[in-house]
Order: structure tokens, then sequence, then C-alpha cells
């Protein structure tokens, strides 16, 4: 559902819809998934995606460029990002934000540029920095931390992104519909099929094509597998990072079970050409079923086994309880979402909208909000979705792999589509002008969100405390860089 | 104790016993390219591939621009494309990467960095742009399963305690200074490999403004490893083979 308003009514449209009074048509109070912008001429258009109660409206608006947009962040603090995003992108003047820096430094001024992030600045004579990154100690992505510490306790944080911009929205409007899926399935390699998914459900709303439901489960199955594999690979990570090397070993090797069944069905550990528009991608036989079975057996056998040792050693506990906490009021106020969200007692997770595909499937929420409670999210979902996965085996569910063509885009039309990734949402808006071309393609990794919780968490711990919070959020920085 | 001791049991043995022999199921890796002619004018791989890896007459695929998404062995009329699970994909030079008909990859020995790096080689990876696919399986190779620490290759914290820089990603214009860093920090003798299709050509990021690849000009890359991502077999054969380890 689109809703267009007017310019002067945007603010008193988007705040009624995210207050938590119940309005008066009796609707939850909702949630502003995603706002960005684009220009058009001399003109600036405002997309917001709402979600109330599972209900997804797109709210939109336009006004002249030249007025500027009035920022809404010290009301509603959850929308930081994206109007920081939206004056990065559009250039539009922002008034009102409060922290208005750069997020990704998009175009124009490249490295000079980076060299002079406007660091927020805490001062006094026992007050130190600590700079870390962009390049770190591990084989992982890119980016700069900063941390103001007194002693060995951390102020304040502050996280500069943007080393991993590779352009990828410029390049998915740019029109060549044979990179599409190959191009969404690289924004984050760690969430290719959630992104190649919702690409998927994004163009065929387009389209006006309806896909079977093998096709979905088809893409279920992927997610699934995605989701256990690199839960393992984040419990791998965090135990690493404490030095509990049985865990460290262990939950490495189950992942590498997970993904080479990944492999099995598509060819890729990572699912990649595993989901395409319109039809299933990879057939799904008995051969096929057989290979997950094992898997799943193996899995259920020895998963809880390690499970077991890392929760029940004291140092596992000690080392991460109590760690990195984000209160619940604190997640709901800067919209804190996914794993991170569901650890900080946020009731989020996509897929209880999908009751076709997922019946009986509740968010895993812990009230905690520390690493120990994002630990056993993880733990708990990889449970979860391999009974699901489980039970897709004992139904005898089967597909052949199928090509479909999607044929022409609606002319002026939205496509919205939000799909529960590991991380949390994924986000994909694609939308066309008068003649059905692209005119917009808007892309979001739950990272945009996250990455100001894992900088808040961090206030007034030691800062050695740092790796553990960061490997317990498992952020994306390409995913936010694009 | 008793909970240390049922996770020791359940773990077994994991490892790869011979990395060079393993063949991952269901893999797709290797194309080959068949002896059957082209139905007449027929150019269909050629227009829909989705990083213009392909050229004709006669066909070949460059595995450097390769994503492996397979859709070449899916619409080709006359059957000339299979993927095979062989992970053997890399080569020294771009040339070496193009693959037609009974053509193969294929790494020669570097005689000077056999010598000098066979039996102790420290990496640095450097990721600039990588979409984390690469990167988890450059990690994946110091895992039980792959475990290359066998042959004497380690990851390594610093580029001052690197030998080689491992790049993934297409070098972003925003991280251009730091990979500079990082080369300038490393001592001789040292060199550097490319790790995916990202990397080798730009992949699916080849042309975007957003990127900066003046480095791989100035520090020529002596081993171009495809994929998208390469599996963690496919950089293990590739840098075996250039430093003759058998």
């Amino acid at each position: 559902m689109t809703t267009w308003v007017p310019a002067s009514a945007w603010r008193e449209a988007l705040t009624d819809r995210v207050a938590a009074a119940t309005p008066p048509s009796g609707h939850p109070a909702g949630r502003v998934v995603t706002l960005f912008g684009r220009r058009e001429g001399d003109e600036l258009v405002v997309t917001a995606v709402i979600e109330r109660g599972g209900v997804l409206e797109t709210l939109r608006t336009r006004m002249p460029a030249a007025d500027g947009y009035h920022s809404m962040t010290e009301e509603v603090p959850a929308l930081h990002a994206f109007e920081r995003e939206l004056h990065e992108q559009t250039g539009v003047a922002v008034r009102g934000h409060p922290w208005l820096k750069p997020l990704r430094f998009e175009g124009g001024g490249g490295q000079a540029a980076m060299r002079t992030y406007p660091w927020y600045t805490v001062e006094g004579r026992d007050v130190h920095e600590v700079a870390v990154g962009p390049i770190h100690a591990g084989v992982i992505e890119p980016g700069s931390f900063r941390f103001m510490c007194l002693g060995e306790r951390v102020l304040h944080l502050e996280i500069q992104l943007g080393y991993q911009h590779r352009g990828v929205e410029q390049l998915l409007r740019s029109g060549d519909s044979r990179r599409l899926t190959p191009l969404v399935e690289t924004i984050a390699g760690d969430s290719t099929v959630a992104n190649a998914w919702a690409h998927a459900l994004a163009i065929e709303q387009l389209a006006g094509v309806g896909v079977s439901r093998e096709t979905e489960l088809s893409r279920a199955v992927l997610l699934e597998l995605e989701r256990v594999g690199m839960h393992l690979a984040s419990l791998a990570g965090l135990a690493t990072d404490i030095g509990h090397l049985q865990g460290a070993s262990t939950y490495g090797r189950l992942r590498t079970t997970v993904i080479n069944t990944s492999m099995r069905l598509c060819g890729s550990r990572f699912g990649r050409s595993g989901v395409r528009p319109g039809a299933p991608a990879y057939a799904f036989g008995a051969d096929q079923r057989g290979a997950l079975q094992s898997a799943l057996e193996l899995l259920g056998r020895d998963v809880p086994v390690i499970d077991d040792r890392f929760l029940s050693d004291i140092s596992v506990q000690h080392r991460l309880g109590g760690i990195g906490v984000v209160s619940a009021a604190r997640a709901k106020e800067i919209g804190l979402i996914g794993v991170a969200g569901r650890a900080s007692g946020q009731d989020l997770d996509q897929r209880v909208h999908r009751a076709d595909l997922y019946p009986n499937l509740l968010p895993e929420v812990e009230p905690g909000g520390d690493c120990l409670a994002r630990t056993r999210v993880r733990m708990r979902e990889i449970h979860a979705s391999l009974g699901w996965l489980r039970a897709v085996v004992e139904s005898r569910a089967g597909w052949p792999r199928a090509r479909a063509s999607i044929g022409l885009l609606a002319p002026s039309s939205m496509g919205v589509a939000v799909v529960e990734g590991f991380r949390g949402e994924v986000v994909h808006c694609m939308e066309t002008d008068a003649s059905g071309a692209l005119v917009h393609y808007k892309v979001q990794d739950p990272s945009l969100q996250n990455w100001l919780g894992l900088a808040l968490c961090v206030r007034g711990g030691a800062i050695s405390d740092f790796p553990i919070c960061n490997k317990s959020f498992d952020l994306s920085y390409c995913g936010q860089d694009l | 104790m008793l909970r240390s001791l049922r996770v020791r049991l359940a773990q077994g043995r994991q490892f790869v016993p011979d990395l060079r022999t393993a063949r991952p199921a269901g893999f797709r890796g290797r194309p080959e390219i068949s002896a059957s002619p082209c139905a007449a004018g027929c150019t269909v791989c050629r227009e829909e591939c989705p990083t213009d890896a392909i050229r004709i007459d006669p066909v070949a695929i460059d595995l450097g621009r390769c994503t492996f998404c397979g859709l070449c062995e899916e619409i080709c009329p006359s059957g000339r494309f299979t993927f095979t699970p062989d992970p053997r994909l890399a080569a020294r030079t771009p040339e070496g990467l193009i693959v037609r008909e009974g053509v193969q990859p294929a790494v020669a020995r570097d005689p000077d960095l056999a010598r000098i790096f066979g039996r102790s080689l420290k990496l640095r990876q450097v990721s600039s742009g990588g979409c984390n696919a690469c990167e988890l399986e450059l990690n994946a190779l110091a895992n039980v399963n792959f475990d290359v620490q066998r042959y004497g290759i380690e990851w390594v914290a610093s580029p001052r305690h690197a030998d080689g820089l491992v790049l993934t990603g297409p070098l972003t214009a925003n991280m251009r200074d730091a990979v500079r860093l990082a080369w300038d920090a490393m001592p001789d003798p040292r060199f550097v490999v490319s790790v995916g299709a990202c990397a080798i050509s730009g992949g699916l990021y080849r042309g975007s403004p957003t990127l900066d690849r003046t480095f791989l000009g100035e520090a020529r890359p002596v081993l171009l490893v495809p994929g998208c991502p390469p599996h963690p077999l496919t950089f293990v054969h590739a840098i075996l083979d250039l430093l003759g380890v058998r």
C-alpha cells in the first residue's frame, strides 16, 4: 500500500504512525523499516516504509529540494542513519539533525574526504584515544574505530565506515538487467540468499509475476542454511575471541557441513545462483533431500553437544555475561533489529509474517541485551532453523529446476520486499518510471541501523571487551557501505 | 570434563586428508568447453553473461571475470559449457585464465618464490570492497577441515610479518591509501595475490566510478585465484603450485 502525503503533512504523517499511542484505527505503533530519498529535478522524493502489525505501508512525499529536509531524529532517534544517508545521497540539506556525519563517503571527495572525518572528541587530562583500523588484525573487512578512553574504560566509541563503498546501488540502477541478481548476491556475501530473495520478491511485485509455493520454499531452504551457517561462523568467531578453542574448532567444522550442503543443492557454498526471480533455481529431488537429511542428522546430533559444553563453561559465562549491554528501552529507541534487537527484548522477526512458509515460528527473544544474550539467540535460532529444515525433508517436498522470464515492469510503481536474513531485515525497494524503467534501487542491510548499537554497548566497559562485543553483533561492513 | 570429552568424541577427525585430491561434491568449478559446434550465428551466451566473460570464435571463458553463475551452461543450445567440480582454476597471468576447448588454467612454479617461501609463507589479507564471501573462504583455509597450516602457510595480523599480500574486492577508492600503507609496510621479498573475480578484473564492479585500481598496475599480482568466491581448495592448489609444493 502506497500513500502519498503533501510535504506540509509529512512530519505529522510519519510521527503519527510511529507514535506509541494507539491511533483511532486500532493499529499498533508503527516502526520505520527504511526511509530514503532521491532527486527528481528540483524536487526531493522521500519514501518511508512503515511496518505496523506485520503490514507494510509505503509513505511518500515530494518537496522542493532547495527547501531542505527537516530532521526528525531528535524525536525518533531510530531515523538517524536514514537521514544521514538521505543527505549524503541527495545532497539536500537536512536541518536539525544532531549527528549529521558522513555515512559511507559516497560520491566525490574520496580519500581526501575520508581523512577529514569529523571525529567526536573528548577532552580531559587523562583522556586518551585509541584508533583501530581500517585494516584489522584478522581476515576481515575494513572499518575505522576510535575509542575515547579514561584508562581502560571506554567513554565513547565512534565508528567510521565507507571503505567498502563500491557503488552497488548506482550499478543496480544502471539498467543492465543481466547483472541484477549477481550484483545483489554480492551486497553482503554472507547474506547472499537474503538479498537475492528480497530482490526476487521486489522485481516479481513490479512485474506482476506470481510464484509457486515450491519457488518460495526453495528460497527459504537456502536462507535457513545461510542462517545456520553464519550463526555457526559467529559462534566460532566468538569462541576464538575468548580463547575457547574447542568451541572455535567445533563450530567452524559444523559450518563446513552446512555450507557444503548449500553447495550440494545449488553449486555454491554461499547459495549463489540458488535464487532467481520467477522459479526455483535449483532442483530438490531425492538426492538433494538425502544430502540435506544426512547433514541435518549430523548437526542435530553434534550442535547440542558443543552448545552444552560452551554455555556450561563458567569462564564463557563470566566472559560474555553482563558485557556489552543494550537495554530493551535503548534498543527500541535506536531501532535495533535482527539478532541484536531480539537479544535486547525486541520481538521482531520478519519470518513471522510469512506463516505460509514458517508456520508456528516465534521470534527468539532474550531480555538480557548482553553478549551472552546475543550468543543464546544465535544458538536458539540454529536449533529452530534445523527443526524447520527437518520438517521440509519430512514433508517430502520437492521441485524441479525451472527458468522463468520476468516480463516488463509495471510503470510508475514501487516494489518493496523485506527478508529476515541471519543478521536481520534485508530491505530492497525498486521503483520504475513512467516507461517501466528502473529509476531507483534502494538496498538496506540491517547493519545500517545496528552499528550504533555496537558503539553504545561498549560505553563504560573495558576496551578489551570490544572484540567480543563486535563479534557478538557480527555486523556487515560491505552491507552498510554498499 | 565429561562435556569436553563428549565434544571430542563427536568431533572425530575432521581434516581433509589430502587437499590435492579432494573434489568438492556439487561445486561449480572449472568449466570445460566441448568440441561440438555452436548453432549457426548463436551468441546467446555472450549476450547473457552478466560479467561479459565469454568470447565467441572460438568460444572462451575468461575466469578472471566469471562469477561461476552457471548461466551459460544452462542456456547454451549446443551444450558447449560444462562446469566440473575441479577446483583448479588459478593462473599467473590474465591470459592464463582464458579457458578454451581443450585448454585448462595452470599455475607454473616460480623458482625464486619456491626457494624462499616453499616451506614457510606468511600472508596478510586485505579486503578492499570484498563482500565477505572471499574473506570467509580465505578464513576457512585455517579451519580444522582445510588446515592449510600443515604446509607452513599462515595468516598474520601485521603486514610487517607478511610475505604475501592477498587482496580481495574490486579495490575501492576509499581503501586506496590503506592498501598502499599495508603494502609499504611489508618487507622485501614480497608479492601480491588477487583473489576473486572482483580483485582480478573488477568483476561485477568493473567500471564503477567508486574504484581505484591503480595499485594493481604498480604491484602486479603474481597469482590470480578466480571464483565468486573461490573455493578454499582453489586457493590451496594455486599457492602450492606457485611454490612447487607437491
